[in-house]
Parts: C-alpha cells; sequence; structure tokens
C-alpha cells in the first residue's frame, strides 16, 4: 500500500520533472514551426481572399483570386501540365527503380562501381542537370539528336520546343536525375528480405518471374509506398527542372508550365501575391487528394507483416 | 533429389543468356547515368565554335580553359561557393541540434500536450514548402533580412521531418538506458546529451546527408530570398548564367562543372555514409 503510494508520488514528480524537460526541449522547434509554418499556411490562407494593393497593403477580396482561378485556362492547364507530369514520372520511374535495383541486388561483378554509377545523378543540383540536358537536347547541336542522327537522315527533333515534347523531355530527366536515390532507397528493402523465402521457392521450382511478383513486390512494398508518396510529392511540386529548361519564351511554355511554376511567376514575377497564394492551396489541396487516395489504396497492395 | 540438384546447380551453372542480358542493361543503364556528365565536361572545355560543329568532336580539338574563365569573372564564384556551404553547414546544425532535443522529448519525455504538439511536426511534413514561401518572403521583407545568410537558412530554422526522423530513432532505443543513467544520478538534460544522443550517430549522419542534398538542390527559395547575385547559390548563380549566356552551352557547362563540384567531391570522398544515409532515412520513415 504505502510502496505503491510511494511508486505514485515518484511517478507523478517524475512526469511533472518530465514536463519541464519535455516542453524546454521541444520549444525550439514547436517555436520554429510556429514562426515558419503554422502561421505562414494561415497568412496563405488570407492571401488567398485578398489583394496586394500600393504601399505593401491588403485589401480583402473575397472570392475573388478564385474565381479568376477557376476560370483561367492557364490554370487548367498548368494542372493539366502538372498531372501530366505525374503521370508521365512516377509510374515509369518507380518502375525502373525497382528494375534496376533488383539487378543491383543481384551477385554480379562490379556491383559496387555501377551502384556509384548509379547513385549519381542524385546529388546533383537540378539546376545543373537541367542545363546539361537542355545541352543533349539541342535541336541542332545536341548529341541525342546527332546520335540518333547516326540511324538515318539529319535528325532534328525539337525536344524542348515542341509543345508535345518538352514535358516528356523534362520527365526523362526527372527520372534520371531521382532513379538513384529510389533505387538506394529499394536496395535497402530488397536487402532486407531473408534468403530462406528465395530458397523456399526454389524448392517449389517457382521461376525468377513468379519469385519476383510473390516475393519481391509484396516484401519490398513498403519501402515502395514510402517511394511512391516521395516521387508523387515531388511531381506535383515539379519546379526546378521545367524552369530551368523551358523558359516563357519558349513556343512549348504553354503545355509545359506545371503548377508551381505558375505560382512562381504569379508571386515573384507577375507581383500577383493573392492570386499566387489560390493557386498554391488549389496545389496543396491536389497533394492532399493524391495523399488520401494512396493511403486507402495501399491497403489493397502494401504488406506491412513480416 | 530435386533440392540437391538445386543447391549444387545454383551458385555453378547460372543460365549464361540471363545473365548476359543483365550485364548487357545494367551497363548500358550505367552509360545512360554517364554520359550526360562526360559529354558536358568535354564540352565545357571546347571552344563556342567547335561545340555547334557537324558532326560533333567528341574529344576537345584544343582544350581551352577559357569558358571557366569566362564564368568566374561573371559570376561571384567564391560568394556562391561559400554561401552554398555556409547554408549547409548551417541547415545540418541547426537540424542537429533543435531536431535531436525534440526527438527526444517527444520519444522518450511524457508532458500534457506531447501528442498536439507532435501532429504539428507531422502535419508540416505532408504540407508543400511552397506553401509558406509567400509568408516567409515577406517576413524577411519586413525585418530588411532579404539577401543574407539568414534568409537564406531561414525556412530550414528548425526541421519537422528531422525532428520526426529522429524521434523514430529515439523510440527504437530501449528505456532502459534511460532508466539506468537514471539511476546513476544523471538529470533529464545529461541523460539525453551524455548517453542518448551518442547512440544517434548514424541517424544524425543520415539527416545531415538528407538535409545536404536538399539545400544544395533548392531553387525556388535561393530565388526569390537572394536577388543580389553576391548573396546567391550556386543552384541559382547558374540560372543568372542560363540568362546571360543563353546558347553559349561551352560557357555554360563550364558553369555546371562548377557548380557540381563541392557535391561530387563529397559524394566521393564520403560514398558510403550518402548511401547509409539515404537508404535509412527511407526505413525509419
Amino acid at each position: 500500500m504505502t510502496s505503491t503510494h510511494i511508486a505514485q508520488v515518484k511517478r507523478a514528480s517524475r512526469l511533472s520533472h518530465d514536463a519541464g524537460w519535455g516542453y524546454l526541449m521541444v520549444a525550439p522547434t514547436i517555436l520554429g514551426l510556429i514562426i515558419l509554418n503554422i502561421y505562414p499556411f494561415f497568412h496563405s490562407i488570407y492571401m488567398s481572399f485578398s489583394e496586394t494593393m500600393l504601399f505593401g497593403n491588403w485589401e480583402w477580396v473575397g472570392l475573388d483570386n478564385y474565381r479568376k482561378m477557376f476560370s483561367d485556362p492557364n490554370m487548367w492547364r498548368a494542372t493539366g501540365n502538372t498531372l501530366y507530369f505525374v503521370l508521365l514520372t512516377v509510374p515509369l520511374g518507380i518502375f525502373l527503380a525497382l528494375a534496376f535495383a533488383s539487378m543491383l541486388n543481384s551477385q554480379i561483378k562490379g556491383r559496387d562501381g555501377l551502384r556509384a554509377i548509379y547513385f549519381l545523378p542524385m546529388i546533383v543540383a537540378p539546376a545543373a542537370i537541367a542545363m546539361v540536358w537542355k545541352w543533349l537536347y539541342n535541336t541542332e547541336y545536341g548529341l541525342i539528336n546527332q546520335f540518333l542522327g547516326l540511324f538515318g537522315a539529319d535528325v532534328k527533333i525539337n525536344w524542348i520546343s515542341n509543345p508535345k515534347l518538352a514535358l516528356p523531355a523534362a520527365a526523362i530527366v526527372a527520372i534520371w536525375s531521382s532513379i538513384g536515390y529510389d533505387i538506394i532507397l529499394l536496395l535497402a528493402g530488397l536487402q532486407a528480405i531473408p534468403r530462406s523465402y528465395y530458397e523456399a521457392a526454389d524448392i517449389d521450382g517457382a521461376n525468377f518471374i513468379s519469385k519476383f511478383f510473390h516475393i519481391t513486390v509484396p516484401m519490398v512494398s513498403p519501402t515502395m509506398f514510402f517511394v511512391l508518396i516521395m516521387r508523387l510529392m515531388a511531381a506535383l511540386k515539379q519546379f526546378d527542372l521545367v524552369y530551368m529548361m523551358i523558359t516563357d519564351t519558349n513556343p512549348a511554355f504553354q503545355q509545359s508550365q506545371t503548377l508551381m511554376y505558375m505560382f512562381y511567376r504569379e508571386s515573384f514575377q507577375v507581383g500577383n501575391k493573392g492570386y499566387a497564394s489560390a493557386l498554391v492551396l488549389w496545389t496543396f489541396v491536389i497533394i492532399l487528394a493524391f495523399t488520401a487516395i494512396q493511403f486507402v489504396g495501399q491497403k489493397k497492395w502494401v504488406h506491412y507483416d513480416q | 533429389m530435386t533440392t540437391l540438384q538445386n543447391t549444387v546447380k545454383r551458385p555453378h551453372a547460372p543460365i549464361p543468356v540471363g545473365k548476359l542480358v543483365l550485364y548487357a542493361v545494367l551497363l548500358a543503364g550505367a552509360v545512360t547515368m554517364l554520359v550526360p556528365f562526360l559529354w558536358m565536361i568535354l564540352t565545357s572545355f571546347k571552344s563556342v565554335g567547335e561545340s555547334i560543329r557537324v558532326p560533333p568532336t567528341i574529344l576537345p580539338a584544343k582544350w581551352i580553359t577559357v569558358n571557366y574563365k569566362e564564368v568566374i569573372s561573371t559570376l561571384p564564384m567564391f560568394n556562391l561557393y561559400s554561401n552554398t556551404i555556409l547554408l549547409i553547414f548551417f541547415r545540418i546544425l541547426l537540424a542537429s541540434i533543435f531536431s535531436s532535443m525534440a526527438g527526444y522529448a517527444f520519444a522518450k519525455l511524457r508532458f500534457p500536450g506531447r501528442n498536439l504538439m507532435f501532429g504539428l511536426v507531422l502535419a508540416q511534413n505532408m504540407l508543400p514548402a511552397q506553401i509558406f514561401i509567400i509568408p516567409q518572403y515577406l517576413m524577411l521583407a519586413k525585418m530588411n533580412a532579404l539577401n543574407s545568410m539568414f534568409a537564406l537558412v531561414f525556412p530550414g530554422l528548425v526541421s519537422a521531418f528531422g525532428t520526426f526522423f529522429l524521434r523514430q530513432t529515439y523510440m527504437s532505443l530501449p528505456d532502459d538506458l534511460g532508466e539506468a543513467a537514471r539511476i546513476d544520478g544523471c538529470n533529464q538534460w545529461q541523460t539525453f546529451y551524455r548517453i542518448m544522443l551518442p547512440l544517434t550517430k548514424t541517424a544524425l549522419m543520415a539527416l545531415a546527408v538528407f538535409t545536404a542534398v536538399f539545400a544544395y538542390g533548392d531553387l525556388m527559395w535561393p530565388l526569390i530570398a537572394n536577388t543580389d547575385l553576391n548573396k546567391m547559390t550556386l543552384a541559382s548563380g547558374l540560372s543568372v548564367l542560363r540568362g546571360q549566356f543563353t546558347t553559349k552551352y561551352p560557357l555554360l557547362m563550364a558553369g555546371s562543372v562548377l557548380a557540381m563540384l563541392p557535391m561530387i567531391v563529397l559524394y566521393s570522398a564520403f560514398q558510403r555514409q550518402f548511401v547509409e544515409g539515404i537508404a535509412l532515412t527511407g526505413t525509419k520513415a
């Protein structure tokens, strides 16, 4: 009785002791989040209902920005471009990353060297990558057209100035630059699969394909889910590659401008911060919808039990 | 019988065709990954005239360094390097310190409001960073702090991802460890600082890699916060170069080489830490 009582008192005093340290230790982070994120989040919402006036004043305009946005063909085109970019990069990117991760996980010579090469682009700034690929894609002198020219007549494909090709061309660069990162994550997932699973399947006479779909994919599905969410977010927020490769004077600009590109132009080049805030909130709603769908959908294919 | 055959067969007689295809595909992939880098380097040493020769020369007819000289005289390279390196340094330092403290508290200490506050961390993690950008910019403008190192670091003063990641790390450390330290007379801070923190070295390394790669690659924020050429990062400096030299590709390639250099050097030196770090951010999150 007394001993439990003492224990209770001890626990209570420890709790309050804990609490003091707890608040102290989370204080910088929570304070930072309030100043840098929570306040700005609500400020963005407020701004989306206002308009900048002279001398940095704001005027409440109600739903004007949203009305303008939903009747703006450029916004719908940017939304379409962004979704198209997701479609171009995410499924193929994840498929290639898993395929190459599986190959780089097998017993082969020069494995470490090969891995280092595949990982290389991910550490390079997208701005620099965009410059290099813009040069490779150059219509007259780019390496890609010159290379294709070896097989036939003069090849003059307008990779990044043809409205139909510009976004797919940027998507190739996006996959090229992020595949290393995804391979690392998936390799870690693959290496965690016990060898004995494959050995058991070998005994049952399973072939490569059925082992891949019945052991590899389900076992690595939590990692794939993580990669999927990360890539979805990155693709929906695409800015840097398209911004660096396709300038606003490019004939393919309208067919390539992503939502975040439009947001950047509206807020910091046109100076329309209210409208830009509405745009970023619209992007947020799209991201939220995608994330929700993925979290519901994961129940069908992600296996968390070991 | 069949089992014996299988275990004997597998390591010694792999299907040669399959193996051959495997090597071919991996090699083709590796070439695809490397050629853009090689072409960038080769172009950067060619004259503008040579770069637009048809058919193209592979190796420069004459290796010239004038492109690099022109880039260095156009961009304040020393500033761009030091700005980028300092930005990465401060981001890593702040993320490690604040996220360690908060991560430990969220994982090991009980206090009212803990779940609510951790909910804030999770929520921030899910929101696109661009949603905060205009207000963050306006705050800096009000403080008269645009075009400074502080402005570059500003959105990364604290890290929600780091907090979440280190909380997961501390969760995986046994509670007994803290109890034992407490019995030995350590207070909460000492338990954290002397006993627990040193055990998270690998996770901190991972956070450092993650922070460095993203701070170095980020383009939109540096473009917005620091428009003064001397205060830019390597990434935003490149966008200036693009505007200036539009189609003079040897110059643009020289700029790209210079912008990539610090990260390539770091990656070569710490390749294992890079790879393990990124793998860890995936398994914990």
